[in-house]
């Protein structure tokens, strides 16, 4: 069967990102086994946090996410994070509306302050989703950004 | 050879205040040039040491901004510590940079 | 002269004396975005280029083989320190008033031996390259970080530039018979969620200045008002002006002289 060349290339988006991690997998010396390819490819917060075992996140108003209300522009936009809860050794970012929501995990040992400043790019208007692990839990958090075209640019 | 990383640590207290600023393209393999698409290229994970020992690390995907910055905070640090910042991307480039704490507020 | 008509003339006098009120400040989403982008610009990536403009600027490079460090901003040989806040000027020689660019491609023409053609080719960055006049341009200006914006108006040619300068501001022309003005001549306009500031108002003018060269978010590049200028004729429809000309010294002479006094806080980052 022949495939027309648009619906090859809509396969290959899909797949693009595993297909180009995986062959870079290939390369020698690199420690790549630690990043999490699949959460990394998943296409949903939900099924990134599964492929990270963030199963049972409870809602926490303990973990202070500050960012823009309205993005000036959605290619940086900067995200400050701090978690509250006690014992707090990651903190994970979800992008929830980006082609691949996944966006990192910051880890944090003892005698690190549970804080980051990150800077990400948004796509499109999004709620902005971070999970916290203390103790062996995982708690939860998201804040709405609005990602609009803007002006001239001056 | 990557472009060098800018790495400011102060004190504030106790608590080192470190802000890094990356030189990468954080390419997300969907932009198009010339008519045709730029390959993902991007960073994929950092560790930070504070005189030897691991303070922070992290995984980090293309939807991290170009150019990145990041900033964290670091207890016991002392004016003279060394803090060392390495990043390793999908190519297999990496680079590592070091800074000095200094005295602040 | 009668009491009421001198006590309405002091009046008058007394309320030209007080700032304009902002449009800015009582635009929230606009207050938001310069919150958000001085959050950014606590750690800004023009930071590289200025690193990669000091390197350009001591290495020896072109066809002579010499660095810039010999090359006159306005104040001596190689004095870089507060130069680019006292641009545009007058240089006499080569007898005209320039911006700090048009002053780094004269100096990498005269001193390291590139041609104009080479450098105004491809003037301005792609995300794969910076042209070296920006990245230079970029660590000039941050040189100048923290001082008042004090382009000279004692020659007669400065003075003329500026008055050159204005006419251009006001000039309308194009498929759309727009002029800088008509953007940028009134308070209060905005295009989409971003405040047009009114550059002929003093406090306003110095919007015109603040923060370029910028690393624009728009593509991760980093841009000089070389750029800006471009950019805003290309928006006007007018036909594309020439890179480091005599013109846009003169447009920037009129709009760095309008801020004169306010403080240049070095480079900055825009949308």
């Amino acid at each position: 069967m022949q495939q027309t060349r648009r619906s090859v290339i809509k396969a290959g988006g899909a797949l693009g990102l595993l297909a180009v991690l995986g062959s870079a997998l290939l390369r020698p010396g690199r420690a790549l086994a630690a990043w999490n390819t699949s959460a990394f490819g998943a296409k949903s917060a939900v099924d990134a946090m599964k492929a990270l075992g963030m199963t049972n996140a409870e809602d926490s108003k303990d973990i202070a996410i500050r960012a823009p209300d309205i993005a000036e522009n959605g290619a940086v936009v900067p995200i400050d994070i701090t978690s509250n809860i006690a014992g707090t050794r990651s903190i994970s970012v979800f992008i929830e509306k980006n082609p691949f929501p996944y966006t990192g995990t910051f880890d944090f040992p003892e005698g690190t302050v549970p804080y980051v400043h990150l800077r990400a790019k948004l796509g499109k208007s999004t709620p902005v989703r971070v999970v916290a692990a203390a103790g062996g839990k995982f708690y939860t958090t998201a804040k709405e950004v609005k990602v609009t075209i803007g002006g001239c640019g001056g | 050879m990557p472009d060098p990383m800018k790495i400011r640590a102060t004190l504030q207290g106790d608590v080192a205040d470190v802000r890094v600023l990356m030189a990468h393209p954080m390419e997300t393999g969907q932009r198009k040039q010339g008519g045709k698409v730029v390959p993902l290229h991007f960073i994929q994970t950092i560790t930070a040491q504070l005189n030897g020992r691991t303070v922070f690390s992290a995984d980090i995907s293309q939807a991290i901004s170009r150019n990145p910055v990041f900033a964290f905070k670091v207890k016991g640090a002392k004016a003279g510590d060394k803090i060392t910042v390495t990043w390793k991307d999908n190519e297999g480039e990496s680079r590592t940079d070091e800074a000095t704490v200094r005295g602040g507020s | 002269m009668n009491k009421s008509l001198v006590l309405g003339l002091a009046a008058a006098c007394a309320a030209a004396l007080l700032p304009p009120a902002f449009a800015q400040t009582e635009d929230p989403v606009a207050a938001d975005f310069d919150k958000f982008r001085a959050v950014l610009e606590q750690d800004n990536p023009a930071e590289l280029w200025e690193v990669k403009g000091e390197q350009l600027w001591k290495t020896p490079r072109g066809p002579k083989r010499a660095s810039l460090e010999q090359c006159d901003l306005g104040l001596g040989p190689g004095v870089v320190k507060g130069a680019y806040a006292q641009m545009p000027r007058y240089f006499a020689d080569v007898d005209r008033v320039m911006d700090a660019e048009a002053r780094i491609v004269h100096c990498m023409i005269t001193l390291q031996g590139f041609t104009y053609e080479e450098l105004a080719k491809k003037p301005f960055s792609s995300a794969t390259k910076t042209p070296d006049p920006v990245s230079i341009t970029t660590y000039v200006a941050a040189q100048s970080a923290g001082m008042k914006l004090a382009p000279p108006q004692s020659h007669p040619k400065e003075k003329a530039a500026y008055d050159v300068g204005k006419q251009i501001f006001f000039y309308r022309a194009g498929a759309y018979d727009f002029s800088c003005a008509s953007c940028h001549g009134v308070d209060g306009q905005r295009i989409r969620t971003q405040p047009l500031p009114n550059f002929t108002s003093p406090a306003q003018a110095i919007k015109a200045n603040q923060g370029w060269p910028g690393y624009r978010m728009t593509g991760g590049v980093m841009h000089t008002l070389q750029w800006r200028l471009n950019d805003c004729f290309r928006q006007q429809r007018f036909p594309e002006p020439d890179y480091a000309s005599e013109m846009l010294s003169a447009l920037l002479t009129y709009l760095t002289v309008n801020a004169q006094g306010q403080e240049y806080k070095g480079p900055g980052i825009k949308r």
